[in-house]
């Protein structure tokens, strides 16, 4: 027999989630259409069908505490509320992205709001949202850090030497497993011996629950639960959140590891739909208003496309920036680099090449040289002090 | 000055840091309890504590990435490996993480970590615990990479890696941790990232020595002085990131002759890379090609006779300098 419907939020609270979750659904479809007209480059995971694991999961956290999470992480960085404005733009490549066009859509992170990045290599966010907790416990301050990765991470080394060390060191994370059912295209039962991948952390110290991912009421009545007893407890607790991606894996993913009824079959089961319906019945909104969420979040994504396409592309000479902290404990060459042979002649971004080396390029390069260094093609970085 | 063993000066840095500032904290796999493999942290955990001299599991790649998330909320890890060896299982943490957050993040986060550990061959470990392997940190933008060979280099390049932003590399040599030399007392002792240190001064070769082989390469130019009457300038160029290249440019212009010095493998290492820098800036004051000394392109053998011909000793510096003089082994200008 299926467990009792949960209770609704307050309106207000309600009707956001909605609004969050609506506003990442079409901000994934928004980025899908980009990048079909090569706006975006590289690769493209959407979290459609993701929005209530999303939602329900980031509500239940302070804004005290830390999120991190994958390469699928436009959703996560979108629910703490960075602007889907410099989102989009990093997704576009472009200076005002939350990371100037360095990381692109797999690398996401906004550290004011305490998301500590999306991460490209599967399961590498583990040890660190260990390390982030550890770093709030030393401290002495009662932050938990929420660390979601897919089901695919939990076969990753680092699933059990970090929960092992989580445990061991009774620190206040909180590892979430997405279970969107598939590991890129293998199948749960394909890729792993445990499919009941809550108990997957029971030998490692680390108790587990499920939660419907597909019910943002259920996740967020978990995860909240979940999240206060690592609070109070001072323990690792692992849930896993079932969940579907409606989407390929990524854009370049024809598909063929799933039937199109199965996907029909899950959609049945729409996070955003679902939940609509249920504020519908239950007085929250009325039909218009459902409207009025979805118009919303269209201008919203809308805005968030023209923004990116006017933000500038990075200049060449930002290349290096941000590869060092530099300071005054060092001297000497950081970086050798012929980058006079990689600006001139490269193509830019636009397509056009640049045949000159940018005027601020050389001087900046030149500002670097000591007097009687010879002039060469290679051109180095030196520290503040060098 | 105080006269310290290379560990000593190291576990003096660490004691120094740690009391100087609290989000120092120590994590690595029997540094507590069993008071370090090589007993570097001896003593730390009973004067600090639980909370700041953590014994690990067996986990490198976690502790590692703990270290970077620990350095991203704001603490400053020093975790210890027991071997650079063991440091592959944690390249995913150190190259894909560590050395591109501050970067891929848009300057957002920073990464004040330090990972130390030990290389070198000469104690019969065998192949998965004898190598050198600074040329594969030396590659990777956004690390720091510190190969002391004395021990005030130890303690003052040890401080300074603690107090600076970026993840440092940090890597010390199983042969000298019994070493001896003066260390300054000094709190405040630091040895700057990026400055070369002059071992010797001379002005017919010079010889450039990494991590260990700076010891060898002093030696093998006692012996050039000494039977041959040649002067050799021996540089250590202490970090390998940044990289004090004007020290080594300025010297070879002087001897117009250079050797390189290392332990690890001849391709790709870092004698490669600085043959190619000197061949780019100062090809024009070369008078031989620069020569260069590594271990052997094996893996480590465990057989003591294999072992000794598999890294270079002081015979093959002093051969390589002759050669690059244009003299035979004998020293005869052939």
């Amino acid at each position: 027999m299926a467990p009792p419907p949960r209770a609704l939020p307050a309106p207000q609270e309600a009707r956001e989630w909605l609004q969050t979750m609506t506003l990442i659904r079409r901000f994934e479809e928004r980025a899908g259409e980009q990048y079909a007209r090569a706006k975006i480059g590289g690769f493209l995971h959407l979290s459609i069908g993701e929005e209530a694991t999303i939602v329900g999961s980031a509500r239940a956290l302070r804004d005290s505490d830390y999120l991190i999470s994958t390469y699928r992480s436009h959703g996560h960085a979108l629910v703490r509320g960075t602007p889907p404005e410099n989102v989009m733009a990093e997704l576009f490549g472009r200076r005002d992205g939350v990371c100037h066009g360095r990381g692109g859509s797999m690398h996401m992170f906004d550290i004011e709001r305490r998301f500590m990045g999306g991460y490209g290599i599967v399961g590498g966010n583990l040890p660190i949202a260990a390390g982030i907790a550890m770093a709030s416990d030393y401290s002495g301050r009662d932050e938990v850090t929420l660390c979601q990765f897919g089901d695919g991470a939990s076969n990753q080394g680092t699933f059990g030497e970090t929960l092992n060390l989580a445990a061991l060191w009774r620190l206040p994370v909180v590892f979430m497993v997405t279970n969107n059912q598939f590991g890129m295209g293998t199948a749960l039962g394909r890729h792993s011996a445990v499919t009941d991948l809550c108990r997957k952390g029971e030998s490692l110290g680390v108790p587990g629950v499920r939660c419907d991912g597909m019910d943002v009421l259920d996740t967020h009545a978990v995860v909240s639960e979940t999240v206060e007893r690592v609070r109070a407890e001072r323990r690792p607790l692992l849930i896993e959140a079932v969940t579907y991606r409606f989407r390929g894996h990524s854009m370049a993913d024809p598909e063929q590891y799933r039937t199109k009824d199965e996907v029909e079959a899950w959609k049945q089961r729409d996070p955003i739909l679902t939940f609509g319906e249920r504020l519908v019945s239950e007085g929250v909104l009325d039909a218009a208003g459902l409207e009025e969420i979805d118009a919303a979040a269209l201008a919203r994504v809308d805005a968030a496309v023209e923004f990116a396409d006017a933000s500038p592309f990075p200049a060449p000479d930002e290349l290096f920036d941000d590869i060092y902290v530099l300071g005054d404990g060092s001297r000497g060459w950081y970086s050798v680099e012929t980058t006079e042979e990689r600006s001139a002649g490269a193509p830019s971004p636009d397509g056009a090449r640049n045949d000159e080396i940018p005027q601020q390029l050389t001087s900046a390069l030149a500002a670097g040289e000591e007097g009687g260094e010879p002039e060469g093609e290679t051109v180095r970085r030196r520290a503040a002090g060098g | 000055m105080a006269e310290m063993r290379y560990r000593e000066a190291l576990g003096a840095a660490l004691r120094e840091e740690l009391q100087r500032d609290e989000r120092v904290m120590l994590m690595g796999e029997d540094i507590g309890v069993f008071g370090g493999a090589f007993k570097v942290t001896d003593g730390l955990l009973e004067e600090f504590g639980e909370s700041r001299v953590r014994d690990t599991p067996i986990s490198e790649n976690t502790i590692v990435g703990m270290g970077v998330g620990a350095a991203m909320a704001g603490l400053r890890p020093v975790v210890e490996l027991m071997t650079i060896n063991f440091s592959l299982l944690a390249f995913d943490q150190i190259v894909n993480h560590a050395s591109k957050i501050h970067f891929m993040f848009g300057g957002q986060a920073r990464v004040p970590l330090v990972v130390r550990m030990p290389q070198g061959a000469g104690h019969q470990l065998g192949p998965t615990h004898s190598h050198c392997f600074e040329a594969l940190y030396l590659q990777v933008p956004g690390l720091l990479v510190a190969v002391p060979s004395t021990p005030a280099d130890a303690k003052g390049l040890l401080k300074t890696a603690i107090r600076d932003e970026n993840p440092v590399i940090f890597i010390e040599h199983e042969s000298l941790y019994g070493t001896r030399g003066d260390v300054p007392d000094e709190e405040d002792h630091l040895v700057q990232f990026g400055v070369a240190r002059t071992v010797r001064e001379g002005s017919d070769v010079t010889i450039v020595g990494i991590s260990r082989m700076a010891v060898t390469a002093e030696r093998a130019a006692a012996t050039l002085s000494s039977e041959h009457g040649i002067e050799a300038e021996v540089i250590d160029p202490r970090t390998l990131r940044p990289l004090d290249l004007d020290t080594i440019l300025s010297s070879v212009r002087r001897t117009n002759r250079c050797v390189i010095v290392e332990e690890g493998w001849p391709h790709g290492g870092v004698g490669a890379n600085l043959a190619a820098l000197i061949g780019e800036q100062a090809f024009d004051d070369l008078d031989a090609p620069v020569q260069r000394v590594t271990g052997a392109d094996v893996p480590m053998p465990y057989s003591k006779p294999l072992e000794d011909i598999a890294y270079p000793h002081e015979p093959q510096v002093v051969a390589a300098a002759l050669s690059a003089l244009g003299r035979d082994a004998a020293g005869r200008t052939s």
